[in-house]
């Protein structure tokens, strides 16, 4: 097989990887911080899809340009899901918050089937076809750049959380809940603020993936899942981890394709994280428990 | 009326209605009701739309053509084989006579094993997958190419573009969707070309892909890797969308893309989606007769239903669709009942030769399939499906190579 073959794929699934990262790393940042398990993640990131497939139809907006006030609208979205449904129940039996999440996943699956209908949608933006010509290696233009997007997202949520007040104030949440009261922090508007944070990652990795596949509104439980598989392979609450299991499961994903078969390309993804649970059970880059 | 008189003339109405074949009562039916399923939603959304255009305008038509009323029972199956079992019990459940559908082929086999249980009628518009017809069952009947069928016509029509262009191609890659359809093609495609020795080449890989893939990357550097001449190609709508996106994405060139005989190609969406991209695609399959008087009939009130759509790009879709109902309406004429035993075997005698599609006349043989079904050589140009081949049906010449997509 030729060197620029694999080479190529793999640049594929880096690419690719780091946008699965970026909507993982959502995930593990709620989970690292409010110890919540969003089993809506997948949705949401349907919905941010549909944000940016809509305002690329009614003004004409590239779905990079729309990441911001997207993302500022999840925010937002995230925030008062957090302060208004989900804090109630913090210190209810986990099984309650499974279903509270699992109910506001089903209904805004509905409501995407109800307001869209399921038909798929997307956008056509003129570099959508093009790709980068670097000797023998073609570089998709769409990919590459929704990768960056991802890293920069990733690169800015780490800074918050490692060189602003805010960011020490939620990571010491993290660390020790009753010792973050006792000094007088605002815990519940602090986890409002992480799941805010949580819905910007997501916002921006959908209106990353629109360029790089159709949304359907039965995306979403897939994307979920996807999401799962990535932040256990990194290790659930690592935001490292996050990104490097979403590109170890697109690097993965693609090479099994390539060198196996390409519709066993979900099973080596599933396969690898049945590994990493039996040998590394908190995940590559996870503390243990 | 003395007592014994009334007692007696009861006793002679009970004892009719008695010996009465259920189907004589119900000879009185007066509309014929057709459960449709078909795949309105999910990945062969736009397909089953498509199909649907041919069973809505079938009501008004038949009744013009056959003086019979015919009630449509619409029922989307989402694209989703244990859906479409569901739909079907609904439908059966809810008084349909007679179902036809699924455009699938793993669908169709499974409504036709429930039709076949609870002993209605199914017909099937579209779906090649040949054991759908190989089961022995009594309530199953399929107006459409069997995969092996479609293949054979497909592949003799790949020669006859090959000597029409003076074209000699060594390679091919073949891409096919990992489904029931993709599947029963695929034996079939290997089975056939071995003996196809006036075929000049052979396939140098084979790649599966999910029908329902999000990300064709990996499966199209993949072929591209094989430098084949050209892409023969078994797929469905919007993974042809995707692949050709990704062909172009990934600047592979070959001389074409051919498919054996798989929606996908021809289809209104494939065209709206990729413009000037979805230009000298190549797709050999069962079609309809642009010159036949039914055809005349089908587009009118066609045209009366969407004025703004063409029939050229629903033909196949809505004209088996609509020949499914066909049958079923002359079916339920001659029969004069509903009785699902009596229709099914109305519908075995079938004897059409006034038809849309290619080929000789709808008569099913013992299994319930019909034989002779006509295909063409439909190419993608100016925006519309065009008949390239046979010569005898063909409105322009063919092209081959395809020119690269820069200069399309």
């Amino acid at each position: 097989m030729a060197p620029e073959l694999i080479l190529n794929v793999t640049i594929a699934g880096v690419l690719g990887g780091l946008v699965y990262g970026l909507m993982a790393l959502g995930l593990s940042v709620i989970f690292g911080v409010v110890r919540v398990v969003n089993f809506a993640h997948g949705e949401m990131m349907t919905i941010a899809m549909y944000a940016a497939v809509v305002l690329f139809a009614a003004l004409k907006l590239d779905p990079f340009l729309v990441m911001l006030p997207v993302g500022a609208a999840f925010f937002v979205f995230g925030y008062i899901m957090q302060a208004g449904f989900i804090n109630p129940f913090i210190t209810r039996p986990e099984h309650s918050q499974f279903m509270l999440l699992v109910a506001v996943a089903i209904i805004m699956v509905n409501a995407l089937l109800v307001v869209f209908g399921p038909d798929a949608r997307n956008v056509q933006v003129d570099y959508q076809l093009e790709s980068f010509e670097i000797g023998k290696l073609l570089l998709d233009k769409a990919r590459l750049y929704a990768a960056i997007a991802a890293l920069v997202a990733a690169a800015a949520l780490f800074a918050f959380f490692k060189f602003t007040l805010m960011g020490k104030a939620i990571r010491a949440c993290a660390d020790n809940y009753m010792g973050a009261k006792v000094v007088g922090l605002d815990v519940k508007h602090l986890y409002a603020l992480t799941f805010g944070l949580g819905a910007v990652c997501v916002a921006i990795a959908g209106c990353a993936m629109v360029l790089l596949v159709e949304v359907t509104p039965a995306l979403g439980p897939a994307y979920t899942l996807l999401a799962f598989v990535i932040v256990i392979v990194g290790g659930l609450g690592s935001m490292p981890g996050a990104l490097l299991g979403g590109v170890l499961i697109g690097v993965s994903e693609a090479l099994a394709g390539l060198f196996i078969a390409p519709s066993a390309k979900s099973m080596f993804s599933f396969g690898l994280l049945i590994l990493v649970l039996l040998l590394r059970p908190q995940g590559l880059l996870g503390k243990k428990a | 009326m003395k007592r014994r008189q009334f007692n007696q003339a009861l006793a002679a109405a009970g004892a009719l209605s008695a010996v009465s074949p259920f189907g004589i009562v119900r000879a009185q039916a007066q509309k014929l009701r057709v459960g449709m399923i078909l795949p309105r939603s999910g990945y062969l959304g736009f397909i089953g739309q498509s199909c649907q255009k041919g069973a809505d305008l079938a009501p008004p038509v038949l009744k013009e053509l056959l003086g019979v009323d015919v009630e449509l029972m619409n029922a989307d199956f989402e694209s989703n084989v244990d859906t479409a079992r569901t739909r079907a019990e609904r439908l059966i459940q809810e008084g349909a006579n007679v179902l036809v559908g699924a455009f699938d082929s793993g669908a169709s086999a499974a409504i036709a094993q429930v039709a076949e249980q609870r002993g209605v009628p199914f017909i099937v518009n579209i779906a090649a997958a040949p054991q759908i017809t190989e089961q022995g069952y009594k309530f199953v009947f399929r107006n459409f190419q069997t995969a092996g069928d479609i293949v054979r016509n497909g592949l003799d029509l790949i020669g006859e573009l090959f000597q029409a262009t003076n074209t000699v191609p060594r390679t091919a890659v073949y891409m096919h969707v990992n489904d029931t359809f993709g599947q029963a093609m695929t034996k079939g495609i290997h089975a056939l070309l071995p003996r196809r020795t006036q075929l000049p080449f052979k396939i140098v890989d084979t790649i599966a892909y999910d029908p329902a893939a999000r990300d064709l990357t990996v499966e199209v550097s993949k072929a591209k890797a094989t430098n084949a001449d050209f892409l023969l190609l078994v797929c469905r709508l919007n993974d042809a969308i995707l692949l050709r996106r990704e062909m172009v994405k990934q600047r592979w060139n070959p001389m074409g893309i051919i498919s054996p005989g798989s929606p996908g190609m021809y289809e209104e969406q494939y065209f709206k989606a990729l413009g000037k991209l979805s230009e000298y695609s190549v797709s050999n399959v069962p079609w309809y007769n642009p010159n036949a008087k039914l055809t005349r009939i089908v587009e009118k009130a066609f045209l009366k239903q969407n004025p703004k759509d063409k029939l050229v790009f629903h033909g196949l879709n809505a004209g088996f669709t609509f020949e499914a109902t066909l049958i079923a309406a002359d079916a339920f004429r001659r029969a004069r009942s509903t009785d699902p035993k009596t229709l099914a075997d109305a519908i075995r005698q079938t004897n059409i030769t006034e038809k849309m599609s290619l080929g000789g006349p709808i008569r099913f043989n013992d299994k319930g399939q019909v034989e002779g079904i006509g295909s063409a050589c439909v190419q993608n140009r100016d925006q519309l499906p065009t008949v390239v081949l046979p010569a005898s049906a063909a409105t322009a010449k063919p092209v081959f190579p395809a020119p690269t997509y820069k200069k399309a």
